[in-house]
């Protein structure tokens, strides 16, 4: 039963990917004009014939609905066209910088966790002491911080007045680390290069950090309070009077029904992370889809930033998807 | 004696908005009441409003104009540090620009972008969103998966996506912000019309013979009006962040108009020795979408107790 209603909701999984193909197909006809016009306006001179044959190459010389399925099918089958100032397609490009982002998503991402999960139990229960009302106006601060000038702010405090954290970049390049998957961390591990490990985590600190604090101050917010309702249901009273250790009531029996509605949140939350990313990726030097997205944003490189948008709203569906079937595990009784 | 109910006509019309308007007097008194109650809600309320004045008599309370500067007095540092000049009270930019008149005009676009979006966002939403969950139908349908499709994408993403192509500027920025931002407000909207409907007041109304027009406007919205107010001051916040993150990536509003996202942008490159530049903008954007937020949160204690996260 399980299986099947995964399957459904994959399923439905592929319309909205097919809508999303359509919209990111549409943006390029928001150009104000021409938009090989626009692109060429960027290049400077050029010929009759480069412009024919750009236009021909986003398949501009032919009726909307051609285009439309021209591009939506090459999308689904992974082809987004060629990067105009790059000259080279930009699914390749994508993928070069993908380990990249998910490297400093997933670090972001682990931050946020380890932050926020101690924290929200802690805080639901000791509930209203110090140390919860201290945690929660932290977390309201976060949720009110701009991911950019944080991102400054940890630089300007830990790179610069106290040199403890490099500036920008994924790695020293002094460290020699042999890229096998792309990810430095996992990289450094599988060469068994020490040196490029810490080089690698040193500078994936602040990056992370300033990413995932968005993230951690809404997680521990929302574990607080899930906490705190479950603390407050009979069979937590129930397994406390049958003398288990509040430490085992806590984790074994409250933790996991909180879970759920934290799991949803991070869920919904990916998508802060997805766009605070081409940010702190700016701040920080960060060589990932983010900065590749800005600098084509400059560079009026309409084929690529179509691309890395699309990469960016599949990912936010797929993480998505991820945590309603997620949901099945943690709570069998719901239903999509 | 009992007074006799007028049943028709404009003595209907008067004895029914005179009951109604009594009632919304009686909420307003209520609410402000309990406002008062509510310390931190209070301070973030002064706080935006201290903002907003400040925006608004921004051309009369700025000490210098925020456009012109004096390249001998670039980067002069606040006034409480060292080699700080008195008349430059948080120092001055790249361009010897006064950083205090440049924040105060900052505010004018942070407020008017997020109030201007979160304006046109609702209106959409609303009106979308009443119509589809009173009527239902094929519009339904389409306007609901249209929601679900822009709900795929991340607010700052899309919105990034669509300035790339239109270009940066006010009109182009209020419209990438607003193009995915009503789904938010429809949602809630749809949701609330549908649970509404099935009430009896709404029955009763249909039962007395008054129009749907009528339902939805003056028996129907009034009730959904508290849940809509709670989410737009809660989205303000959210869109005043997005304006200050698009505009430093340079595509939100451009030089020289002072943004406080592209101020905080210009004061990168001089961080270790004008740490002001990028610091005290950023600290703007901070301190008004926290007291935003606070007061957003006790409206909602208040008014829409339901959403309450304890």
């Amino acid at each position: 039963m399980r299986a099947v209603k995964v399957l459904e909701r994959i399923l439905i999984t592929i319309p909205i990917m097919l809508g999303v193909a359509t919209i990111v197909f549409l943006f390029m006809r928001l150009t104000p004009g021409d938009p090989v016009d626009i692109m060429m306006g960027e290049a400077g001179f050029v010929s009759e014939g480069e412009i024919e044959n750009l236009r021909r190459e986003f398949h501009l010389d032919k009726p909307l609905w051609q285009q439309w399925l021209l591009f939506v099918g090459g999308a689904l089958r992974g082809n987004l066209g060629n990067s105009y100032t790059q000259k080279q397609p930009v699914a390749a490009l994508i993928a070069e910088r993908l380990p990249a982002t998910v490297e400093l998503a997933l670090g972001a991402l682990l931050f946020a966790l380890i932050i926020a999960v101690p924290i929200g139990i802690l805080s639901a229960v000791k509930q209203y002491s110090l140390i919860d009302r201290l945690s929660m106006a932290g977390a309201f601060v976060g949720i009110s911080l701009p991911a950019f000038w944080l991102g400054i702010m940890a630089i300007l405090i830990f790179s610069v007045k106290l040199k403890w954290l490099p500036v920008a970049g994924r790695i020293d390049y002094q460290a020699g680390l042999k890229v096998i998957t792309g990810f430095y961390v996992l990289d450094s591990l599988l060469t068994g290069n020490t040196q490029a490990l810490v080089s690698s985590l040193k500078h994936l600190v602040l990056p992370s950090a300033s990413l995932g604090a968005a993230m951690a101050a809404i997680v521990a917010r929302v574990l607080r309070s899930s906490m705190v309702e479950v603390l407050r249901q009979d069979y937590i009273t129930l397994a406390r009077a049958k003398g288990q250790h509040e430490f085992w009531v806590v984790m074994r029996h409250a933790l996991r029904n909180a879970l759920i509605p934290t799991v949803t949140v991070v869920g919904l939350q990916t998508g802060v992370l997805l766009g605070g990313n081409m940010i702190v990726e700016t701040v920080f030097g960060w060589p990932g889809l983010g900065r590749l997205a800005v600098s084509a944003i400059y560079a009026r490189d309409f084929p690529l930033v179509q691309g890395v948008v699309m990469v960016y709203a599949f990912t936010y569906v797929a993480a998505n998807l991820l945590v309603d079937i997620l949901y099945t595990y943690l709570n069998p009784k719901i239903t999509f | 004696m009992q007074q006799a109910v007028p049943a028709t006509g404009f003595a209907a019309f008067r004895y029914v908005w005179g009951i109604r308007l009594r009632l919304w007097g009686q909420g307003l008194r209520e609410f402000l009441w309990q406002l008062s109650r509510h310390p931190t809600a209070l301070l973030g309320l002064a706080v935006v409003v201290l903002y907003a004045l400040a925006a608004i008599f921004a051309d009369r309370i700025v000490p210098y104009n925020p456009l012109l500067g004096d390249l001998n007095l670039r980067l002069l540092p606040p006034a409480w540090e060292k080699g700080g000049d008195p008349r430059f009270l948080l120092g001055t930019d790249l361009q010897g620009r006064d950083l205090l008149s440049r924040i105060i005009y900052g505010a004018r676009i942070s407020l008017l972008v997020g109030i201007v979006t979160v304006l046109i966002s609702s209106t959409v939403g609303v009106v979308l969103g009443t119509i589809t969950g009173y009527y239902r139908g094929w519009l339904d349908d389409v306007i609901s998966r249209l929601a679900d499709l822009l709900m795929a994408f991340p607010l700052l993403i899309f919105a990034i996506g669509v300035m790339a192509m239109m270009g940066p500027g006010f009109r182009n920025l209020i419209l990438a912000l607003t193009f995915k931002s009503w789904v938010e407000f429809f949602r809630l909207v749809r949701g609330e019309m549908l649970s509404e409907k099935t009430k009896e007041y709404v029955e009763a109304a249909k039962a007395v013979g008054q129009s749907d027009l009528a339902i939805i406007a003056s028996e129907m919205l009034p009730n959904i009006f508290h849940s809509v107010m709670v989410l737009a001051t809660l989205r303000l916040g959210e869109m005043i962040i997005a304006e200050a993150s698009l505009s430093f990536l340079g595509l939100g509003i451009q030089p020289p108009t002072p943004a406080w996202g592209s101020m905080v942008s210009d004061g990168r490159s001089y961080l270790t020795t004008a740490w002001w530049v990028s610091t005290l903008p950023g600290l703007a954007i901070l301190i008004l979408v926290l007291s935003i937020n606070l007061f957003g949160e006790g409206l909602r204690d208040i008014l829409d107790p339901r959403l309450k996260v304890e």
